[in-house]
């Protein structure tokens, strides 16, 4: 007698109940959606239901259904036409303040949400996206540190009044020339004491005329900067595509320089790539106005405290090197037209420190002229720098101004969108690009699933053939094994890609190799002369370590390609690996109790069909 | 329906000469073919920029390249990819400093849209700095490495180091001449290849471990029997479920390659491939590699009761 006690077989229901459950949500597809976030990040308005339901009622548009969560309201839509449309009445209806992404929603029935029922993630091979592997440019970011710290040093001088031959950048770090030798030993005091001049490395360097310092960084000054450089530009990153508007995008750190970009669903990745990548920001600068620009160009001799730059017509325009603000300091911005000439504009709102160093200056400059510099930093360290506006300062201000001299309202909106989201920085260069049209995603998506079909039916057929009753067992247990996959990797949101398809098929040639051990055994078993009862249970008990350990060795190779790779190759060794989890519970448990049910109460068994 | 309705009783082991043979052959073709054809490394290994696009209605491929060597791309690679419309374009990593690697599908696209009625759709692009490149290569060649070392261990502690050199010996006879196989006709090897091969490293052993906890069981019970018998009667009753499982693998791999798009061509061929030598090298190189070390009862002894102990095991 083969009998399973009641506990497991309702162990084995409860599974397969669940299974199902979380399965489920698989099978109701996505509507278009449209989800309307503020950009700033902060909650929705009462009223902002009804602005949006009257733009969208005042185009005939309807929407199928709405959702608010939090800081977002969902709205889904009968058709992606729809969705299209209702973006475009939205954007210009709700305007800078709201970022309207379109997204794709599951369409799952409430009462299967409530209890966390989700479907699988498609990957971005599926659903169509980008994917971008950034890195960031360390030695810009390395020599802006020395850069900011020679600044730093010679205005920290110039406070106490020490008289300097030169402070420049020599290698990894920076000299200082000096007079005496009590210049010096005031000079490194200096360095100890001074707030921004900390983290240096002082060492006394001696030449034929001057008493020299030299200065290296501290490592441990530059690996923090390496961590905040990263750090600030996944920020940076991040603000920037909630102003492109992007659902659920993936911004994630990896390794010590690298940053994962993946963005569903967008199709413009050329306007993505250009303000993801672009490390566009503005300076201003005061004009030397004791010197003449020409002059300075022709016979290469620029005053020291000055430096020589171009505007777009390729005109020299001599600049101040002291900065007096940067677009760091940028608290706002939002691009519009003057009133006055129609030009293109971008009003600019300062934080606290800036504000206070700009209303100083125009204070003490009225009737000076001032430059706006527009920079453009390329990975490698080039830099392209354009000084894009030159202007009398009429009156003094302070908080907020507004800057002109871009070509174009979409030259404008796109400073403004980079000065809003913050500068990066360091510099980043794209290693690595993998973006997915939509058609190709949905092409992937046919392909993926009617392999996975026909694989199963081919298995199916062949199984119940081969081993008649068993077979049919045997394939019961697949299909169980393949919601039950499916419903663990909905459950822990794994990412559905094309190769964690094809783990979902191997998967299925592969989990019947547990039947087929266990069934092998039972016809051996009849072959040697046992009654069919004893032949199960044998069967059962002797192909159990096989499995295991067979399975085991595979679940180990699958780790190991867990471990070193990356995205899709990731998908495909969570596939398998669940597969063979879910297999081994599937086809020795699952099939022994049908099989238990189907002979086990029957005192005598003539004949096994198998 | 039975395959192997009686019991078999194919003398395996006497024709292990023939397979070494055999195998020794496929192995100098293999790396003859790694050495002189070399694989066919794509992308994820080379770096460089793929742009696969759709085109409305078949373009000249002559009009599709001259479009792109006006554009400054002379050594863009152009092919079609499945149908006639879909065209793909590859072109190797560039110095160039001025010129970024990333910017280069924006020109293209707008190269291959010149004098085209209709939209050319952007199906893939992909891009893949020489930096990155080499990493892929290096964490590759790694994992292969590490999953290897991994089941060494699992089957010397499980087994015995006889088993762990067989079954490792097995693995890269499969992987060698798997690769032999790619190189000689010259599929792209990418990164889900590599999966693939980890795939059949994980397939291989599946067979080889099936074998060998057979020879473990048998070696106690067939006490009369000497060491090359042992194994050749666990070879035969482990012979059926060898075929059955292979004819699975292969019916859905069979379905990946031909339903399963282009994307996942180079992947299941590798997989076919992978599972049939595998399939081979579990009864000739594992177990004729075990008989070459000497393995004998007196091997197994002391792991014989933890196998035993989880036999019972329902």
């Amino acid at each position: 007698m083969n009998q399973y006690p009641a506990w497991k077989y309702l162990l084995l229901m409860l599974v397969l109940v669940v299974g199902v459950f979380y399965a489920l949500p698989n099978l109701f597809g996505e509507d278009p959606a449209l989800q309307v976030t503020s950009s700033r990040g902060y909650a929705i308005p009462l009223d902002l239901e009804a602005t949006i339901e009257n733009a969208i009622v005042s185009e005939n548009l309807a929407f199928k259904n709405k959702e608010k969560a939090g800081n977002r309201l969902l709205y889904r839509f009968n058709s992606t036409e729809d969705q299209l449309r209702a973006s475009g009445v939205l954007k210009s209806a709700l305007g800078d303040q709201y970022v309207v992404a379109l997204n794709l929603a599951h369409a799952t029935p409430m009462a299967l949400r409530s209890l966390g029922g989700k479907p699988m993630t498609l990957g971005l091979d599926l659903q169509g996206g980008v994917h971008f592997l950034m890195q960031v440019d360390m030695d810009t970011a390395r020599s802006q540190l020395l850069d900011r710290y020679v600044d730093d040093m010679r205005s920290a001088m110039r406070n106490e009044r020490i008289r300097y031959v030169s402070v420049r950048r020599e290698g990894n770090g920076l000299v200082a020339l000096l007079r005496s030798e009590e210049d010096r030993s005031s000079v490194q005091d200096l360095i100890r004491s001074d707030q921004s001049l900390q983290g240096l490395i002082v060492d006394e360097m001696e030449t034929e005329e001057y008493f020299g310092i030299s200065a290296t960084v501290q490592e441990q000054q530059l690996l923090e900067l390496q961590q905040t450089a990263l750090q600030q530009n996944i920020n940076t990153l991040r603000n920037r595509v909630n102003e492109i508007g992007v659902a659920e995008p993936v911004i994630q750190q990896q390794g010590a320089d690298r940053v994962v970009v993946q963005l569903p669903g967008v199709q413009d990745t050329v306007q993505a790539k250009k303000i993801i990548g672009a490390t566009a920001t503005l300076e201003y600068r005061a004009v030397d106005e004791a010197n003449d620009a020409f002059t300075a160009a022709q016979s290469g001799r620029v005053p020291p405290e000055s430096r020589l730059y171009n505007d777009d017509t390729g005109n020299p325009v001599l600049l101040k090197k002291r900065l007096i603000v940067s677009g760091d300091q940028l608290i706002g911005a939002s691009s519009g037209f003057d009133q006055q000439t129609g030009q293109p504009q971008v009003s600019v709102t300062l934080d606290g420190v800036g504000a206070k160093r700009m209303l100083d200056f125009t204070r003490d400059n009225v009737g000076n002229r001032m430059a706006v510099v527009y920079i453009e930093q390329k990975p490698g360290g080039r830099k392209t720098e354009e000084v894009i506006s030159v202007a009398v300062v009429r009156e003094p201000f302070g908080k907020r101004f507004q800057t002109t001299g871009l070509d174009s309202m979409a030259e404008a909106s796109q400073l403004a969108l980079l000065l809003r989201a913050g500068a990066l920085a360091a510099p980043m260069e794209i290693v690595e690009e993998r973006t997915v049209g939509p058609s190709l995603g949905a092409d992937n998506v046919e392909q993926g699933f009617k392999s996975v079909v026909i694989g199963f039916l081919l298995v199916l057929v062949f199984m119940a053939a081969y081993y008649r009753v068993f077979g049919l067992v045997a394939d019961l247990a697949l299909f169980a094994n393949l919601i039950l996959l499916i419903s663990l990797l909905s459950m822990l949101g794994a990412t559905l890609t094309m190769p964690g398809i094809a783990g979902i098929v191997l998967t299925v040639g592969m989990a019947v190799d547990a039947n087929v051990l266990i069934f092998e055994r039972i016809r051996e078993e009849l072959r040697n002369g046992n009654t069919p009862q004893a032949s199960i249970r044998a069967g059962y008990d002797k192909a159990f370590s096989t499995i295991a350990d067979a399975n085991i060795t595979t679940l180990i190779a699958a780790f190991v390609l867990f471990l070193f790779g990356t995205g899709p190759i990731k998908g495909f060794a969570v596939t398998l690996s669940l597969g063979i989890i879910t297999s081994m519970f599937t086809a020795i448990m699952g099939t022994r109790a049908v099989v238990n049910l189907i002979y086990g109460g029957q005192k005598r068994v003539r004949k096994l069909a198998i | 329906m039975r395959f192997l309705d009686k019991k078999t009783n194919f003398d395996f082991m006497g024709k292990r000469k023939i397979a070494f043979v055999v195998s020794a052959i496929l192995i100098v073709l293999s790396i003859t073919a790694l050495v002189t054809r070399d694989l066919n490394f794509g992308l994820d290994f080379t770096g460089g920029t793929l742009i696969e696009v759709s085109y409305p209605a078949a373009p000249q491929i002559s009009d599709v390249r001259s479009n792109l060597s006006d554009a400054g791309m002379n050594d863009a690679v152009v092919q079609t990819f499945g149908a006639a419309t879909e065209i793909v374009v590859r072109i190797p990593p560039r110095d160039d400093e001025n010129e970024s690697d990333a910017e280069l599908s924006t020109i293209v696209l707008a190269a291959l849209q010149q004098g085209v009625e209709g939209e050319v759709a952007m199906r893939r692009v992909e891009f893949v700095g020489p930096q990155v490149g080499d990493e892929l290569t290096e964490q590759g060649i790694l994992a292969v490495v590490y999953a290897l070392i991994g089941i060494f261990l699992y089957v010397m502690i499980r087994f015995q180091w006889r088993f762990s050199v067989g079954a490792v010996a097995a693995l890269v006879h499969d992987i060698i001449i798997t690769m032999g196989v790619l190189a000689a006709v010259q599929v792209e090897f990418d990164l889900t290849v590599v999966a693939a091969l980890l795939a059949v490293i994980g397939y291989s052993l599946n067979d080889t471990i099936v074998l060998f906890d057979r020879i473990r069981e048998n070696f106690p019970k067939l006490r009369k029997a000497n060491s090359l018998e042992v194994v050749n009667i666990s070879v035969n009753q482990t012979l059926s479920r060898t075929l059955m499982t292979s004819i699975t693998t292969l019916l859905v791999l069979a379905a990946l390659f031909i339903f399963g798009g282009e994307i996942i061509n180079a992947f299941a061929f590798t997989l076919i491939v992978g599972v049939m030598v595998g399939t081979y090298s579990s009864i000739y190189v594992a177990s004729t590699t075990l008989l070459e070390l000497g393995v004998s009862k007196f091997d197994l002894l002391a792991v014989e009761k933890e196998g035993a102990a989880l036999d019972d095991m329902p």
